[in-house]
């Protein structure tokens, strides 16, 4: 949007530079959706609660609602679309479907984000420290346990 | 049974749709914005209860970027009101309802005026400016007052609150509880929640005047049924409204009814004819969602000396909050209450009251397993009492009380038909799974050591896939009946147009394996397309568990029709009987040898494009279509019990679930995997209901907890697994046989919970009877025996 208050920021999504002129309140999860059409990262809650949200933000997972755009000016951010198309999350993505580890798939572009970065940091995750990682994942459908299921297949 | 039901029926397959959502790529509502699209926001009512006495819009429509401000009077000639009536019960009160409130708002979250922006920071903005002389009136935020002579009036136009009442009544239960040698009596309290979809609700709807054309992309479970709800309130022709619900972030019930704000969008749609998108922010989920619970039931159960149930008698009060739940009504959930408590157990006296009034709260509405977790909490909690009354076992004193084979089919007491239900059966299984004399050596071993773990059985009766009846008699345009259609390409492949529709339930996916099955063709041929008006032959939609057993008969139906037509046009063209063949995997194979012939794809081209081959009086179309209206049956029961094994922490009261165990009689399963996972998310969604999940309000009935720092849900750390196991008693009024699945795990798990802590805490003397079971509640009813004591 044109505005004098606007903010130019400059960063790289999903190994895209991109450039934009955004206004200081627009959080980042907004810019993602409405700006540049990255539909994949979700709204639940806007406050940082249902973690539905979820993206990479330099390699660190980051509720996008809890960031302003203009914070993350020289990031280097990815969504579930890079990480889609990364090829990096295949495998988690192929035990989710099969054990039907999502039902509506609105929390699941972060959920696999998240347990994506667990598995990075901690390949063989018992059960409980799947459970606790994804503690801050809100899942209305599945109840939880096709998603640990799903994950402990893939560290296994 | 039916011999054509193949593999891959019963087979657990995979969701195609998971695919794109796994991917990032799937479609909701937010996801989509056209051509010189506005955002439209609410100013809501801060109040729950007061006079508007003046609306002052001037200095919001010069704001940036706002294209409109309306009010009730600015939508008054675009949009109709509406009353939530029922036939069925002719006496309930159905006050005005509107897209905003004009003089009077009777609920916080009431939308009172909109703006239409820009972007939904500008409406929001712009709502910020918008002036309202409010003058606050006396608000009423419990039954008890509400229906105290008296009592400030929610709606002028009636001269109570009281909404509806109503009675169930079987025998004498009175007399056979003043002759019973045990009565137990309890008053339970079941607190108010919703139904939390984690998308919130969200609706873009499209209007070209020129055409009077409304398109409508809606989170929704039932768009036929908005789409003549549009087409009535906006007074547009039918067959120009269409409604597509894309994917849709979970609904759980929360999304099958008209809203007001949903409305408004649309009714501000045309009148700037240009589309408005408007999507719940999570305040307002919570805020202006259906809620759901909120009974308080007093319910008295006598026992022969000899164990055996003599008289059961409850009463519930209730409130339908504000106004009635369009179209629907909101009698439901204390009407299943008065149909449901009791009913696994052979009862002949009973009976049940309800009273519902009308507060300055949120809207009660439908939300999954409606009426079904308290109707079960409340009758097994009950047996508990009774056991330690007789001093009998508990799951001895349920075993001698449930119906048997030999009583179905029967009308319950609570007046609900059930053809043949497995509560023995599922206990037994249950059994085999949980060693429960294991359990309570291990719960002795540890109560010694100050640990107190409990066990907690809740056997429960699930009622879906309702009749046509309830809303045909209702006079709610609602339909029960389900039509599929069937169409295949020129390849061979073929696609289902049902009205059905698919939240993530995966319905999609068992109605792809019945035509597979049923057809003879792969499923990767096979595609399904749901949820939207314009191409889903008029149905209901997906609510009530009525997806595999409605939308499941109807496809296998579709499908047998099609599978006849290509064998008799391969009969003709191999000059052989049609009943001489078949068809496995998309190929025509002699049904004798096997031997292949000719493919789906070979008749299909010649059906398309060389039809003058064949015979015009043989049955050749490959567009068929089939229907399925049961008849002279309210519901199809199934039921199933579940065990729920916890800890409490009797210093902090803390409860934390350690095992839980469901087995479940659905009839015929479509698809295992579907099935089990459905169940586990609605037992986690059962255990939020049990343990968390409450609506706190300030004295002056200000809502406090509306949002997810101080609503509380399980999230996974919290959460035990879940094993889930069957029993098979597939239903006779179809000839799929399967039953609905959709409210068991919710339906069970609360009464489940409830009776394992108190089995934790019994050594205390206290007894729970209030749900949430949150901390507070354990440590003072425990310290209020100690104090006693």
């Amino acid at each position: 949007m044109l505005d004098d208050n606007n903010t130019r920021i400059a960063l790289t999504v999903n190994g895209e530079t991109v450039t934009a002129n955004v206004p200081a309140r627009l959080n980042l999860a907004d810019f993602f959706r409405h700006d540049l059409g990255l539909t994949g990262t979700h709204v639940g809650c806007e406050h940082g609660v249902c973690g539905a949200c979820t993206v990479l933000v330099d390699g660190k997972l980051a509720r996008s609602c809890l960031m302003l755009a203009v914070q993350s000016d020289g990031a280097r951010v990815e969504t579930i679309e890079g990480a889609d198309a990364s090829g990096r999350i295949t495998k988690l993505q192929q035990a989710f479907h099969r054990r039907n580890a999502l039902q509506c798939g609105f929390c699941t572009p972060a959920m696999l984000l998240t347990v994506g970065e667990l598995l990075r940091v901690n390949p063989k995750p018992s059960r409980d420290e799947v459970r606790d990682w994804i503690s801050g994942n809100l899942c209305r459908c599945t109840g939880y346990q096709a998603i640990v299921d799903a994950v402990m297949e893939v560290s296994a | 049974m039916s011999t054509d039901l193949k593999e891959p029926i019963g087979a657990e397959v995979p969701r195609d749709r998971a695919k794109r959502l796994l991917a990032g790529r799937g479609r909701f509502v937010d996801d989509i914005s056209l051509p010189r699209m506005v955002h439209m926001a609410f100013l809501r009512s801060p109040y729950p209860h007061a006079r508007i006495r003046g609306i002052d819009t001037s200095a919001a429509a010069d704001m940036p970027g706002v294209v409109r401000v309306v009010t009730a009077a600015d939508l008054a000639d675009v949009v109709s009101t509406w009353r939530p009536l029922h036939n069925r019960f002719p006496t309930m009160a159905a006050p005005e309802q509107g897209v905003l409130a004009t003089d009077t708002a009777r609920f916080q979250g009431e939308a009172v005026a909109a703006v239409l922006a820009a972007t939904r920071a500008q409406a929001e903005d712009a709502c910020e400016a918008i002036v309202i002389d409010w003058q606050a009136l006396a608000q009423v935020g419990d039954v008890a007052t509400a229906l105290t002579p008296g009592a400030p009036r929610i709606h002028e136009e009636m001269s109570s609150n009281l909404a509806f009442e109503a009675e169930v009544v079987a025998g004498d239960a009175e007399a056979a509880l003043a002759n019973a040698d045990h009565v137990v009596e309890r008053t339970f309290r079941f607190h108010r929640h919703t139904g939390v979809s984690l998308e919130t609700r969200g609706i873009l709807a499209e209007y070209d005047p020129t055409e009077r054309r409304l398109t409508v992309y809606q989170s929704h479970q039932t768009p036929h049924q908005q789409q003549d709800l549009y087409a009535r309130l906006l007074g547009l022709p039918e067959h120009k409204v269409r409604v597509i619900c894309p994917d849709v972030g979970g609904a759980f019930g929360v999304k099958h009814h008209l809203y007001p704000d949903e409305l408004a969008a649309c009714a501000a749609a045309v009148l700037l004819g240009r589309p408005v998108k408007f999507i719940a922010d999570r305040v307002e989920s919570f805020m202006t969602d259906v809620h759901c619970r909120d009974h308080e039931v007093h319910a008295r159960m006598g026992f022969a000396a000899d164990g055996q149930i003599v008289g059961l008698a409850i009463e519930d009060r209730f409130n339908a909050g504000a106004y009635g739940q369009h179209p629907r009504s909101s009698v439901a959930e204390g009407n299943q209450i008065t149909r449901l408590t009791g009913a696994p157990y052979r009862l002949e006296n009973y009976a049940a009251k309800l009273k519902m009034a009308f507060l300055n709260r949120g809207i009660l509405g439908h939300i999954r397993a409606v009426g079904h977790p308290i109707a079960a909490a409340v009758s097994e909690a009950l047996i508990e009492l009774g056991a330690k009354e007789l001093g009998r076992d508990a799951l001895d004193l349920r075993r001698q009380n449930y119906l048997r084979d030999s009583d179905f089919p029967l009308t319950s007491a609570g007046g609900v038909a059930f053809e043949r239900l497995s509560f023995t059966q599922c206990l037994d299984k249950a059994l085999s799974l949980a060693d429960v004399g294991a359990f309570r050596q291990e719960q002795a071993a540890l109560r010694a050591k100050g640990i107190h773990r409990g066990i907690g059985f809740n056997t429960f009766v699930e009622l879906t896939a309702i009749g046509p009846e309830y809303y045909g008699e209702g006079g709610q345009h609602i339909s029960a009946q389900e039509t599929c259609l069937l169409r295949m390409e020129a390849s061979g492949q073929v696609r289902i147009h049902i009205g059905t529709t698919d939240q993530g339930q995966g319905i999609d996916t068992g109605i792809q394996q019945v035509v597979a099955g049923v057809l003879g063709i792969p499923l990767d041929d096979i595609e399904v397309i749901s949820g939207d008006s314009a191409l889903s032959p008029m149905g209901g939609g997906s609510w009530g568990s009525r997806g595999a057993a409605l939308g499941g008969e109807v496809a296998m139906r579709a499908a047998r029709t099609l599978r006849l037509n290509l064998l008799s046009m391969a009969g003709f063209l191999l000059q052989k009987s049609a009943d001489d063949l078949d068809l496995v995997d998309g190929i025509v194979v002699d049904r004798q040898h096997g031997t292949a012939h000719m493919s789906t794809a070979d008749l299909a081209k010649i059906g398309h494009f060389r039809p003058y081959t064949l015979p015009s009086d043989l049955p050749s179309d490959l567009t068929v279509t089939a229907r399925y209206a049961s008849r002279d049956r309210m519901f199809i029961a199934g039921n199933g019990i579940q065990v729920a094994i916890v800890e409490v922490d009797t210093g902090t009261g803390l409860v934390r679930p350690l095992r839980h165990l469901v087995v479940h009689d659905c009839g015929r399963v479509l698809n295992p995997l579907l099935v089990r996972e459905q169940i586990r998310g609605g037992v986690v969604q059962g255990l939020g209901s049990a343990l968390y999940e409450e609506f706190r309000y300030a004295e002056n009935g200000a809502l406090l907890n509306a949002s997810f720092a101080d609503y509380l849900v399980p999230m996974a750390a919290e959460m035990p697994d879940i094993e889930v196991a069957h029993v098979t008693t597939p239903t006779e009024t179809s000839e799929l046989g399967a039953k609905g699945a959709g409210e068991a795990g919710l339906a069970g798990a609360v009464g489940a919970i409830l009776n394992a802590v108190n089995d934790a805490i019994s050594p205390t003397g206290a007894f729970l009877t209030e749900v949430p079971l949150t901390p507070p509640r354990i440590l003072e009813a425990i310290n209020r025996v100690a104090q006693i004591e």
